[in-house]
């Protein structure tokens, strides 16, 4: 049923009918509105037999969910920015581990400065930590990825980030339909861990692996991410046929069709883009729209698509700094080999705006052939600030012994 | 237990051959749980070795077999577990250094929540997983109350990563990041925690020392412990035989010259306040303790520095009158 609730209500209202045996949360904005929701859900008894940790850090959020879930329980956490790096010698830990832990991360820059408006920084940061990374396009997709990434962990024992754009989605109240307890219960049956702490049948568990097997043990955690291309495609489609509604799968398109220069993007700016899409094709443009809802692991499967286009437009919110972009690397290492042009473009970097002004421009810079294909071009860069400070740090620089 | 007179060694630790079968050591019993085997790789005379394997075979039978246990990265995860082999017949899990606490705090939760809060959840550490690195998610466990019992066994020192110096390292000791060279006499005095201390501030429901010198002590605090719910914190002394520079037949013997001497007061505490200490039956200057340590041998040498010795004694002394140590004193 749809009604007006905002974006975080919604998130916690469906954890909790995931029906989580713990949720351990640490604040830190944007993500509060999630973990306050899911402390009254628990103390109002509306999440089951969920116990709530009121944990010291992000880094103990963590690793009070890999001890929950490697006590067979259903574990889940939230947090961004500063606080996803904070546990992040827990996340390659608790997918070595296999435990299918749960995480909404709601996107934010990482400081400095200090920032705690949205981008990608965050997630993209932790892209080879062997967590499943979905990333929603709406309000409405970042509640459904929540029920999938819980069937999707579970069914792989590989933990998954739902990403949700910091503010822009979390605090944004408007229309969602939020799964009620039966579907959901048809999608999640119970949490049956992979091995678990039982004096029945004690087992070890992180165990120390040398030389001999480490190999082997990553070849396998390498093999079970791609597994998960087909199993997330598998699990949006079971959502589909429970809620009738579509969310979720590896991409999204939109007016791809004979799409001559195409924009590659994720998160909440896919709406925006959409628009312009729309307007440009009325204009009598050939352009269209990549949504990337699974960005780790990579869906390659884009390439047939991309390879169609002669330009693509890869739109990031986050900066790899010294080499251009992740998303924009993915993309050009999925198109090697073929004629397509990639552009590689940071834009709405610390809670600057997307606005439709500033994607019109590059779809027609880009199919005029006035955006740069060789470097990456920031797009809403405040080019005489910068080049006054650049100045200024230029004259004080030292060079050499 | 029975009033036993063995003053020959200064201690009221006696053989269990002694004892009424009744008042033996679990260790002593043919049903003993074997937490972990013999075979695995810690070196000969490790104390944290036998600190272990008394603590929770004591908890294992506490428990009735319902346990599981968390263990940090150090020591005793990496001599206990080199895959393919494990020594552990208990239910264990490793996940990261300074996490242990966490790990147990979520492990309980989650069984609790599943209703299988039959099982109690035991976390250990080294000193650097617990005083250092894993303080802050202790803390957080401590403050919460959550109902696991944290074992510290602290040999003083990151002996796993080839010893250098702690927050648990004494004063005066060399390791490879306090060696006495220049003007520095070893470990800086006026540095280091006690955490029996910074637990009891938590006003945990149980706080208490031991060492591998009196296991009958570490057994019954355990069986305590273990009785109990709530978060509950044992530190244990476990001399390093590689990291002290001591000989491995002398494990037992220096951690009861730490007790003896005063250097580490062996107390017991319920709800933030000493109920009980481990009385010193025969004082022993620290400088017997210091003596057999290669790691206070700059102190004893050609000139050697009597002036740290007599600082170290001092040391103890506050000790010995802080927590009423001598046999006689009101505690």
């Amino acid at each position: 049923m749809l009604r007006q609730v905002e974006g975080s209500r919604a998130v916690a209202e469906t954890v909790a009918r995931c029906r989580p045996d713990v949720v351990a949360a640490y604040p830190i904005s944007p993500q509060t509105h999630i973990v306050e929701a899911l402390s009254d859900l628990v103390a109002e008894g509306r999440a089951g037999r969920c116990r709530f940790l009121m944990v010291e850090s992000e880094f103990g959020a963590m690793s009070a969910c890999i001890g929950a879930s490697a006590a067979g329980g259903r574990a889940y956490t939230a947090t961004a920015s500063q606080g996803l790096l904070f546990m992040a010698e827990a996340l390659p830990n608790a997918s070595g581990l296999r435990l299918p832990i749960v995480m909404t991360v709601a996107n934010r820059a990482l400081g400095a400065p200090i920032n705690i408006w949205n981008d990608h920084s965050d997630a993209m940061s932790q892209r080879d930590a062997g967590w499943i990374q979905l990333f929603a396009a709406s309000n409405q997709e970042a509640v459904d990825l929540h029920v999938q990434a819980f069937a999707v962990a579970e069914s792989l024992h590989v933990p998954v980030m739902v990403n949700m754009d910091g503010f822009v989605l979390t605090h944004a109240v408007e229309a969602i339909d939020v799964p009620d307890q039966e579907q959901v219960d048809a999608l999640l049956p119970p949490f049956r861990p992979l091995h678990v702490l039982d004096p029945e049948h004690p087992v070890t568990i992180g165990a120390m692996v040398g030389p001999e097997a480490f190999t082997e043990v990553k070849y396998l955690e390498a093999r079970r991410q791609l597994r998960a291309l087909d199993v997330v495609g598998e699990v949006a489609e079971r959502f589909h046929d429970v809620t009738g509604r579509r969310s979720g799968g590896l991409t999204s398109s939109y007016r791809l069709e004979d799409a001559d220069v195409v924009l590659v993007g994720l998160g909440s700016l896919l709406g925006t883009a959409a628009d312009v899409v729309d307007e440009l094709r009325d204009q009598g443009m050939a352009v269209g729209l990549l949504g990337v809802s699974c960005f780790r692991p990579w869906p390659f499967e884009v390439r047939d698509t991309l390879a169609r286009a002669s330009r693509v437009v890869v739109l990031n919110r986050a900066v790899s700094v010294g080499a251009g972009t992740v998303l924009g690397g993915d993309v050009r290492l999925t198109l090697a080999g073929t004629p397509v042009v990639v552009h590689d473009v940071v834009s709405g970097l610390g809670g600057r705006p997307v606005t439709r002004d500033l994607l019109r421009r590059l779809l027609t810079d880009a199919a005029e052939g006035r955006l740069s294909d060789h470097e990456l071009v920031f797009a809403d860069l405040d080019e005489s600030l910068a080049a006054r400070a650049l100045e200024s740090e230029l004259d004080h620089e030292e060079v050499g012994p | 237990m029975t009033e036993l007179k063995l003053y020959q060694v200064g201690t009221f630790a006696a053989g269990n051959r002694l004892l009424d079968p009744s008042q033996r050591t679990e260790q002593s019993h043919a049903g003993r749980a074997n937490s972990i085997t013999s075979g695995h790789r810690a070196c000969r005379g490790c104390g944290e070795a036998l600190g272990a394997r008394v603590v929770l075979d004591a908890a294992m039978r506490a428990s009735a077999g319902r346990m599981v246990t968390v263990n940090a990265t150090g020591c005793l995860e990496v001599f206990s577990t080199p895959y393919p082999e494990s020594a552990w017949r208990v239910p264990w899990l490793h996940s990261l250094f300074g996490n242990a606490a966490a790990v147990a705090s979520g492990v309980a939760a989650s069984l609790q929540a599943q209703g299988r809060d039959d099982i109690r959840v035991v976390a250990q550490a080294g000193d650097g997983g617990t005083v250092d690195i894993g303080i802050g998610c202790l803390s957080g466990m401590f403050e919460r109350n959550d109902d696991v019992l944290f074992v510290c066994y602290d040999n003083q020192g990151y002996m796993n990563t080839g010893v250098q110096r702690s927050g648990a390292t004494p004063a005066a000791a060399s390791t490879a990041t306090t060696r006495p060279v220049g003007s520095r006499v070893g470990n800086a005095f006026g540095t280091g925690k006690s955490l029996p201390v910074i637990a009891m501030a938590h006003e945990l429901p149980f706080v208490a020392t031991a060492t591998v010198a009196d296991l009958h002590d570490l057994e019954r605090k355990v069986v305590t412990a273990m009785g109990m719910h709530g978060a509950r914190y044992l530190h244990v002394l476990v001399p390093c035989p590689l990291g002290w520079g001591t000989s491995s037949a002398d494990t037992v013997r220096v951690a009861r010259l730490a007790v003896e001497s005063g250097f580490f007061p062996v107390f017991e505490a319920h709800d933030g306040e000493v109920t009980d200490v481990g009385r010193i039956r025969r004082q022993v200057p620290v400088a017997d303790y210091l003596r057999l340590q290669a790691r206070f041998a700059h102190l004893f040498g050609e000139p050697g520095h009597p002036d740290v010795v007599a600082r170290l004694q001092r040391q103890a002394d506050r000790s010995i009158a802080h927590f009423g140590l001598l046999e006689g004193e009101p505690s």
